[in-house]
């Protein structure tokens, strides 16, 4: 088996409400996770989420974020999603993309789950605030492994827009 | 909703360039002191070391010595946010690497990620870490730059902690990649 390997890859011919890998298969180690997205809403910058299995539960996350002006550090408990960072909107220049990157352990075992996130959103804003650098520890407290992984704007909801892109690798230390 | 179906593109061809590979994973079984990887060949550009960490004790931190060396070789700048400030800091002439801060924990496993650049060269060494230690109310997340002031080419890696030892179940596994 390769070590870095494509699972599946989906980029948006049209605008859509949620992005969807299921039936993972559990023959590898970890997951990676990369990703560009710019999200309908008209903002500049909103965030873009996921929920693994489909649950509602048991999502928290440690977040470092820069905007261009200052450093700040928060964190979420009790989302019915986790965070995976901020991403252009609409509003943003036209042709920006964000870009993420989840790093995601040992997701076929019987521990909880730790994971990274690293995410951009950056689009020659000269006002602080409309882009974003930021990078989280994020934790699915639950051991059942990972089958799914779907990814939206549920805050709103609104849809990712046209050119978004979701690749899916599997990496095995077999 | 969009359901993606997997790739047909799932194995590599057989002679094309393989770019990413593993070179050693150890799951422990038992709890042990440390993790050692030895003998690691000059043949990659770079090197990636990923580690799921569980711990018998809390408290201590996970760090790293290259080729045995402890001498005070060993800098790093970090940034940090801890779920209610940022802050950034440095250590410098240290006997080892640090990659995390915050203390461990016996019930919740960290994520720790090291890339390590040229390794094999003949410059000082390089590397970036990532610590991803969200424990559900408490945690941090840690971006640090780590510098070994040595011109001699890695081959070895020595994963231990401040105190306490990794716990059964711990996975430790150093990848290759190779520009080439």
């Amino acid at each position: 088996m390769a070590t870095y390997t494509l699972i599946s890859s989906n980029t948006l011919a049209s605008s859509t409400s949620t992005v969807t890998f299921s039936s993972i298969p559990s023959t590898y180690t970890d997951l990676c996770i990369r990703g560009s997205v710019r999200l309908a809403s008209a903002v500049q910058i909103g965030t873009l989420y996921m929920r693994i299995n489909a649950a509602t539960t048991t999502y928290s996350w440690t977040r470092l974020r820069g905007n261009g002006a200052t450093a700040s550090s928060s964190r979420g408990t009790t989302g019915t999603e986790i965070q995976i960072g901020l991403q252009t909107g609409a509003s943003a220049t036209a042709n920006t993309f964000g870009s993420f990157e989840l790093y995601i352990p040992n997701y076929a075992g019987s521990t909880n789950k730790p994971f990274s996130s690293f995410a951009v959103a950056e689009n020659n804003s000269t006002t602080a605030g409309q882009s974003a650098i930021e990078t989280f520890a994020e934790l699915w407290s639950t051991t059942s492994a990972i089958t799914s992984l779907t990814f939206s704007d549920y805050g709103t909801p609104d849809n990712m827009l046209s050119g978004s892109s979701f690749y899916l690798y599997g990496i095995s230390n077999a | 909703m969009l359901q993606v179906q997997p790739s047909p593109f799932t194995e590599s061809k057989d002679n094309m360039a393989t770019t990413y590979e593993k070179i050693a994973t150890t799951t422990l079984s038992s709890a042990a002191a440390s993790i050692d990887f030895t003998s690691i060949a000059g043949t990659y550009t770079d090197l990636r070391l990923v580690i799921v960490g569980k711990y018998t004790s809390a408290g201590g931190n996970t760090r790293i010595v290259f080729n045995s060396d402890t001498s005070s070789l060993y800098s790093s700048t970090r940034i940090a946010g801890d779920g209610t400030s940022a802050s950034s800091d440095r250590l410098t002439a240290q006997a080892n690497l640090r990659l995390n801060f915050d203390g461990n924990s016996t019930t919740i496993p960290d994520l720790l990620t090291v890339d390590i650049f040229s390794y094999a060269g003949s410059t000082f060494k390089t590397s970036l870490i990532t610590s991803s230690e969200d424990k559900n109310g408490s945690g941090s997340v840690i971006r640090t730059v780590g510098l070994y002031r040595s011109t001699t080419a890695i081959t070895s890696i020595t994963i231990n902690l401040s105190s306490s030892t990794m716990a059964a179940g711990t996975i430790a596994t150093l990848y290759g990649i190779k520009a080439a």
